[in-house]
């Protein structure tokens, strides 16, 4: 009898240790079911998307008029600093003279040897020596910066494009050393006294960050084009590469293109049309 | 005698203790301010989350957001009661600062008080201290 009882009470006693430690698992899963679950993230309704962005860039179409314009539309919109902005003494007393070697940007003109290093050939078609061609993030498939952060700042993202999250770049600058295009520039200091009149609609940086080209992942994620193509006056073209209806597939397929430093095994996606 | 001392040193000791307590009653403390909503702010009933969740949570909120449009390329957040957001601080009219006209009074009154430094402003730009 007495070993009965002892058996009922942990029975009882077990049953009771199971409904005290369902009870919070029920309550967590009953929150879980309709807390934050009903908030949804979702995409612009006229979002661009594609499977791997690219650029294609005809250089037949561009001169150094069009070249400023492209520039100028990219830096002005992106709050890229331009260190020959003259300063606003009253806002920004104490800044220092600048570095012109420290400057920043995100798309500039580079001369045929510079931008195709491995392309100079001894006789090279006399169209190519004084030509400018413009040089930016080459939103790489195997891109080394995204290698070398450490902190995952500079990611590539499913659609191709090689972007930073500027709030989690710590300023280490591997992914300077790891870009063989150059096309990463690092504030070295405030940026803001350098920048004539801001957009609202992109953010600025802060010292210490790194920033490039981020082919207007703001723009296309509201189905806009990029700043580059729209003031390209035709010359540039993004698309999708991995689609081969697409418009730059089939530029690249009627044209002879060529890419930057492609021996390198990068695999730009930006490619140039000569 | 002995009993006036430990009486007299309890008396004290229970002052000394209770010191915030009174320190606070005699001296005028600056209450905690309430983040003003004005224009749109006013006019919308609703926020992205209550208001006591938004108190506590706006923080986790943003964070949630900004890796959502810089990893998803998600910018829209339609929240739990049915409004859809731009998950954005400042861009555009549907964003925070969009309807949160004045930043002082919605942002800054709140954050000065207690003392939290978050660093948003050093490169998201106040549309409204663009001259």
């Amino acid at each position: 009898m007495m070993e009965k009882s002892r058996r009922r009470f942990l029975k009882v006693a077990g049953i009771a240790a199971i409904g005290l430690g369902a009870a919070p698992a029920m309550n967590f899963a009953a929150l879980d079911s309709h807390g934050s679950a009903s908030a949804v993230k979702t995409k612009h309704p006229d979002v661009l998307v594609a499977k791997r962005w690219g650029m294609v860039i005809d250089t037949e179409k561009l001169n150094d008029k069009i070249l400023k314009q492209i520039t100028n539309a990219c830096h002005i919109h992106h709050n890229v600093p331009d260190f020959n902005h003259e300063v606003d003494k009253e806002k920004f007393p104490k800044t220092r003279p600048v570095n012109h070697k420290q400057e920043i940007k995100w798309l500039w003109k580079e001369k045929f040897h510079y931008a195709f290093p491995d392309k100079e050939d001894e006789f090279l078609n006399e169209k190519f020596q004084n030509m400018s061609f413009p040089v930016l993030c080459n939103h790489c498939k195997n891109a080394p910066c995204v290698q070398a952060c450490p902190t995952q700042a500079t990611f590539s993202r499913e659609d191709g494009i090689v972007l930073m999250d500027f709030h989690r770049c710590i300023g280490c600058r591997f992914c300077m050393a790891a870009c063989p295009y150059g096309a990463r520039s690092f504030n070295y200091r405030n940026p803001a006294p350098f920048i004539g009149k801001i957009d609202p609609d992109f953010p600025i940086r802060s010292k210490g960050v790194v920033e490039k080209c981020n082919l207007c992942a703001e723009r296309l994620a509201k189905g806009e084009q990029p700043h580059c193509v729209e003031a390209s006056e035709g010359a540039i073209v993004v698309g999708d590469l991995e689609d081969p209806a697409s418009e730059i597939r089939k530029l690249l397929r009627e044209n002879y293109s060529i890419r930057r430093k492609q021996s390198l095994g990068t695999e730009p996606s930006v490619y140039y049309i000569v | 005698m002995t009993k006036n001392m430990i009486m007299g040193g309890l008396a004290v000791f229970v002052l000394a203790v209770l010191s915030p307590f009174w320190f606070n009653m005699v001296t005028t403390t600056q209450a905690a301010p309430e983040p003003e909503l004005l224009g749109n702010a006013k006019k919308a009933t609703k926020c992205v989350l209550d208001k006591y969740d938004m108190r506590a949570n706006h923080m986790s909120l943003l964070d949630e957001w900004r890796d959502a449009v810089v990893r998803d390329a998600d910018r829209i957040y339609v929240a739990a009661n049915g409004k859809s957001f731009n998950m954005s601080l400042s861009t555009g009219e549907n964003s925070c600062l969009g309807c949160h006209e004045d930043k002082a009074k919605f942002c800054d009154s709140c954050h000065n008080y207690t003392s939290v430094n978050p660093y948003c402003w050093e490169c998201h730009t106040n549309p409204k201290e663009i001259e």
